[in-house]
This record gives structure tokens, C-alpha cells and sequence, in this order.
């Protein structure tokens, strides 16, 4: 168990544009850290770096108070889980698991013990003495994080682990990750581009897009308070709808195409008529309400638990979020209304006002 | 129609390999037909009367097993060291980005673009002050210089088939990175390992023209060089030869025989994901 500090952290690859640029980042002991980002942004390359996979071009990085910039990945104490899950194919489901204690030349009964503790853990006591070949993708996937827990390493670094599994799979795994980690409370950061994966295991979610940390924050804080456009549309699903506007100091509102007026209800430090972006999450659209924008449907998607709507409103792409079973019938165009404490606000730049 | 498809298809295949193993058929048949028949019975798929009369004649009174003994060391030498550094240079070209690394590739392969026969003059001008010319380990420094491009191609390609998170693994896990070469990876290249000591052990056996140029002695021949002492002014011993050249192919086979298991095993089935 350990602090991680990440100190203006960069990375280039000679002469190329930087790949992270400037990382500062705080883990707490025991915190679950989700590094979240479209692929290229830079997020995996950052775990790497802490495993000691990657040289570090600038910055400074400390395990538990120590700098391991110039430390061997081996000397870094920490474990990790790929994607691929690594499994050496020559050696056992045991052997697997107890090779870094036989490293460090762990005594044997100690080696016995914590292998059976973490294969009880895991529900791996039937296949110890199988190859993983013989595995299923899940209990290859156990087993990878079986490597991991038998060390009672600082931290936990997790490549998408969950990337290579079946969607129900994946859904358990992650339940289980979580349970893990509730139940080893070890210093964890774990690597997804998917963002439901990052919702629900994060105790705080770093967003990274091209090479540069967007927001850190609890899941909700992302979800309710995006701090700029790509953190706004890129947590949630389906993702945010904007509308480009201009603002209107005196009315408080915000004028959309075709003299269409977007009340906002609250005071905005910008000057009139600058340009600003209005973001509304589809679950919030209200649909056949009074005073409403008229939107041309395109498309009905009924997901079961919902109907997601595909609109076209002002010559945007507009989705709506129901459980209403009327919509299912299709209609030419539907009213919608957007609740003024439901909206987000960003200006020209992409970063959040108020 | 598709019965017809397979049945053409194995066919073909049948009529490939027996074309392919036909001269080793002629080879056998050759040595074990005696002198006397060997031209009066024209061409016979099997001669009436069969002996082993030039086996026991190349093994009990010809210098061929001193050519065997000779060879079987050059080979041996030549595909183990040939082998151990080209694994090591075959990683170093899979897994690291090192200044020179594409010219060094580069030169790797210039080195297999030139008759052997060009070079054998400059090899024996700089080899005969080192006193390194009719001597075996003259040969075999010759032979694994010229192995070890290839062998170096063939190793990094197996290498590159190795998924590189396997030794990350075993970095973190706390092995050097020499420690996850010879714990990890090394026992899961085996099969490349067999198929490159196999093949360089191949080539330095049949190899022919800097074993006739390098050794001048009989003691020192190797086999290939052998073969021609049943070559005289006046005739060519059919019978002996072919018999030496059946007892040349034992080692090979017996070598291929031993390695096999690796040359079809994919040990790498579950490493990753599947």
C-alpha cells in the first residue's frame, strides 16, 4: 500500500510531438484511480511509465514517498495485470502465480499458503495444476489478477483487463475488481477507454485526452460537472447533445439558430453575443413538453430499458432518452424541452462557465 | 465434385513427393546393388540381387568415418555457437531500439547477397596466417559467420512472435531482463531454437566448397570433401559412394527426428488472450 505522485510528468518520443505532457496526479493510499481516455491519449503510456516500462522524459514519479524514476520495473514493487493477461503458457496456473514469490525466494510454505489464500479468493483452486490454455478467457483473466494479489504489492496498475471479455464477463469481472479492492484496499490504477467501466470502479476518474489530463474528479463530479466539451461528451452514454449559440446578457438565455431562445436562468460572466456551447445529457431532454424546440426524428432505437431517439434539431444531431412506450410508434418530429438547471454552459474555448 | 477436389489434391501431393524423394530412393537402390549388376541390368527400379558389400567396404577400409567424425564436429560446433549468437542477437533486434539497428539489418543482409565462391580466395588469404587453414575450427569459425545472418532472421522472427507483455510481466514480477529472456522467453522459443540449430547444422554438414578449398589434408576432411576420394582417374565407384552418401544422411535424420517434436509444437497456444 502507497501514495503515488505524479509530478509535471512528460513523455516524447524523439523529436515527435509529446505523447503526455505536464501530468500532475495525487493518489491517495488505497485509492482506486480509473485513467480514462480515447485510445492515443496517452493513458496506457502513463501506466507504463509507473510500472517502469517506459522511461520517463521529464518529471518525477514517487511510489509510497520514493522517486522510482531511475528504478528497474522489478525494484518498483508494484504489480500488473495486461490486457492480454501475460500468462507464462510453459508454467501452471500455480506456478504462474507463485513466480515472483520464488523469485524473491520466498520460503516454501509461505509460497503454499498465500497461493492458496488468493486461489480461494479467486475460485482457482480446481485448475491449479492446469496450463493456461486449458483456461477460459475468465479464468485466464483470474489468474492474471491472482499474479497480482499473491505479491501484497504498493500498488495495482491494470491495463483494460477487462477488454478481451465478453460483455457478461466483463460485467462480473468488474464487480469483482471492485469487491477485490474493497476487500484488499490496495492502491490501485486501472486503464479503460470505457467509460461505464471507469463510472462504476472509480473512487476518482482521470480523464486524458491528447496527452493532457482534462478533469479529475469522484465519477459524479465528471458526469454532473464536465469541466470542458470532451469530458462532456465523452462520459455518458448515449454522450451529451450541444448546441452552438450565442450568448444574450440581458435576457439570460442563450439564442440559438432560427431566433430560437434557450433560457439558462442564471448570470454569466461573459460579454454579450460571445459564442457558447449548450450541453444537454439525452436522459434529460424533455419530450412533448410546452414552449419546446420542434426536432425531426431519424431514427428510434428501443434498447429495452429505454428508447433512445435520434432527432435532428437545428441542423444537429440530437438525442432523447425515454421510457416512454409512445415514442416507439414513429412520428415525424417531437417537441423537446431542455430544464435550464440541466444545461451546461461552455464557451468558446470548450471549458465550462459556472 | 468435392471427393474428386481432394482426391486430385492428394494426387498431387503423392506425385510431389515422389518426385522430391526419388533421387534418395536411387541413392539407396545404387548402394546396395552390387558391382556386377550396376551396369549390366539397365535401369531396374530394384536390382535382382542386393548386397552390403560397399557398406562394409566404406566402414572398414575407406577413411569415411574420420570424414564422419570430422563432420559431425564441425556441424555440431557450427549450429551451437551459430545458434547461441544469433538467439542473442535475434532478441536484440526484436526487442530493442538501439541507434544502427536498420543497418545493422542491413549488413546482416548484404552478407547473404555474394557467392560464396568469391569469397572463398580473400577467406583463405586471411585465415592461412592465422593458421586457422586445414583446421576444423577454421571451418567452423568460417561456417558460423556465414550462418549466423540467417539464423540471426529466423531467431528474431520467433522472437517477434512472442508477445512482448509476457517479459514485462516477468520484469515486474521481479526478473531482470535477462532473467525473463532465459526463464520466459527462452523456454518458449524452443521450437524457433531447434528449427535454426537444425537448419545451420544441415548447411554446415552438406557444405562443400570451403571444406574442399580450406583443408588440404585427410585427416581433416569432412565428408562432403570425402565423397570425391571415390572419384579416381579412371572410374567412379558408384557403389561405395552412394553407400557413404546413405550413411551421411543418418545424422540428419536422426538430428530432425530429435528436434521435430519442437518444430510442431506451438508452445505459445494460451499465452494470450484466444
Amino acid at each position: 500500500m502507497a501514495t503515488i505522485d505524479i509530478r509535471a510528468v512528460s513523455k516524447a518520443y524523439g523529436g515527435h510531438a509529446p505523447v503526455l505532457t505536464d501530468i500532475d496526479l495525487s493518489i491517495r493510499d488505497g485509492e482506486f484511480i480509473v485513467l480514462v481516455g480515447p485510445s492515443g491519449c496517452g493513458k496506457s503510456t502513463l501506466l507504463r511509465m509507473i510500472a517502469g516500462l517506459e522511461a520517463i522524459s521529464a518529471g518525477t514519479i514517487a511510489i509510497g514517498g520514493r522517486v522510482v524514476n531511475d528504478l528497474a520495473p522489478k525494484a518498483r514493487d508494484i504489480a500488473m495485470v495486461f490486457q492480454s493477461y501475460a500468462l507464462y503458457p510453459h508454467m501452471t496456473v500455480a506456478e504462474n502465480m507463485t513466480y515472483s514469490l520464488r523469485l524473491k525466494k520466498t520460503p516454501k510454505a509461505t509460497v503454499a499458503e498465500k497461493l492458496e489464500a488468493a486461489s480461494r479468493k479467486l475460485g482457482l483452486d480446481a485448475f491449479l495444476a492446469r496450463k493456461p490454455k486449458a483456461l477460459s478467457g475468465g479464468q485466464r483473466q483470474r489468474v492474471a489478477m491472482g499474479r497480482a494479489i499473491v505479491r501484497a504489492p504498493k500498488a495495482f496498475l491494470f491495463d483494460e483487463p477487462l477488454s478481451n471479455l465478453d460483455a457478461r464477463l466483463r460485467e462480473q469481472m468488474r464487480a469483482e475488481i471492485r469487491k477485490l479492492h474493497a476487500g484488499l484496499g490496495a492502491t490501485s490504477i486501472y486503464v479503460t477507454h470505457d467509460q461505464v467501466e471507469a463510472m462504476t470502479l472509480a473512487d476518482r476518474i482521470v480523464a486524458m485526452h491528447g496527452g493532457i489530463i482534462q478533469q479529475v474528479g469522484s465519477p459524479l463530479d465528471l458526469y454532473d460537472r464536465p469541466a470542458n466539451l470532451f469530458v462532456a461528451g465523452f462520459i455518458g452514454s448515449p454522450g451529451m447533445n450541444f448546441l452552438p449559440g450565442r450568448w444574450d446578457a440581458g435576457a439570460r438565455a442563450v439564442r440559438l439558430k432560427a431566433d430560437s431562445v434557450l433560457p439558462v436562468e442564471r448570470a454569466i460572466d461573459l460579454p454579450d453575443g460571445s459564442a457558447i456551447t449548450v450541453g444537454v445529457r439525452p436522459e434529460h431532454v424533455g419530450l412533448g413538453g410546452e414552449g419546446g424546440l420542434a426536432a425531426a426524428v431519424e431514427l428510434v432505437e428501443p434498447t429495452g430499458h429505454g428508447i433512445i431517439l435520434h432527432l435532428r434539431l437545428q441542423d444537429q444531431p440530437f438525442k432523447a432518452l425515454t421510457t416512454d412506450r409512445r415514442y416507439l410508434t414513429p412520428q415525424e418530429s417531437v417537441t423537446v424541452t431542455m430544464p435550464a438547471d440541466r444545461l451546461h454552459l461552455f464557451d468558446g474555448n470548450g471549458d465550462r462557465i459556472a | 465434385m468435392r471427393a474428386i477436389g481432394t482426391l486430385a489434391h492428394r494426387l498431387a501431393i503423392l506425385a510431389y513427393i515422389a518426385f522430391a524423394l526419388f533421387p534418395l530412393f536411387w541413392l539407396v537402390k545404387v548402394s546396395v546393388t552390387p558391382n556386377d549388376l550396376l551396369y549390366s541390368e539397365g535401369i531396374r527400379l530394384w536390382p535382382s540381387r542386393t548386397t552390403f558389400e560397399h557398406f562394409r567396404f566404406v566402414l572398414a577400409h575407406s577413411d569415411f568415418p574420420l570424414f564422419f567424425r570430422n563432420s559431425l564436429i564441425v556441424s555440431l560446433a557450427t549450429a551451437f555457437v551459430a545458434t547461441a549468437l544469433a538467439g542473442f542477437a535475434g532478441y536484440a533486434l526484436s526487442r530493442f531500439a538501439f541507434r544502427g539497428k536498420l543497418t545493422v539489418s542491413g549488413l546482416l543482409l548484404v552478407t547473404q547477397m555474394f557467392p560464396l565462391v568469391m569469397l572463398v580466395a580473400p577467406i583463405f588469404k586471411l585465415l592461412s596466417p592465422l593458421g586457422l587453414t586445414n583446421s576444423l575450427t577454421g571451418l567452423v569459425v568460417v561456417y558460423v559467420a556465414f550462418n549466423v545472418p540467417f539464423a540471426c532472421f529466423l531467431m528474431q522472427s520467433f522472437f517477434d512472435g512472442i508477445p512482448r507483455d509476457l517479459e514485462e510481466a516477468a520484469m515486474i514480477d521481479g526478473a531482470s531482463r535477462f532473467g525473463a529472456f532465459r526463464q520466459i522467453i527462452l523456454p518458449l522459443t524452443l521450437p524457433g531454437i531447434a528449427a535454426t540449430v537444425g537448419f545451420v547444422f544441415t548447411a554446415a554438414w552438406s557444405e562443400m566448397i570451403f571444406a574442399l578449398m580450406l583443408i588440404s589434408s585427410n585427416e581433416k576432411a569432412t565428408f562432403p570433401v570425402g565423397l570425391l576420394s571415390f572419384v579416381s582417374k579412371f572410374s567412379v565407384d558408384f557403389g561405395q559412394m552412394m553407400a557413404a552418401g546413405v550413411l551421411a544422411l543418418i545424422p540428419a535424420c536422426l538430428f530432425f527426428l530429435l528436434i521435430q517434436r519442437y518444430l510442431v509444437q506451438g508452445l505459445t497456444a494460451g499465452a494470450v488472450k484466444g
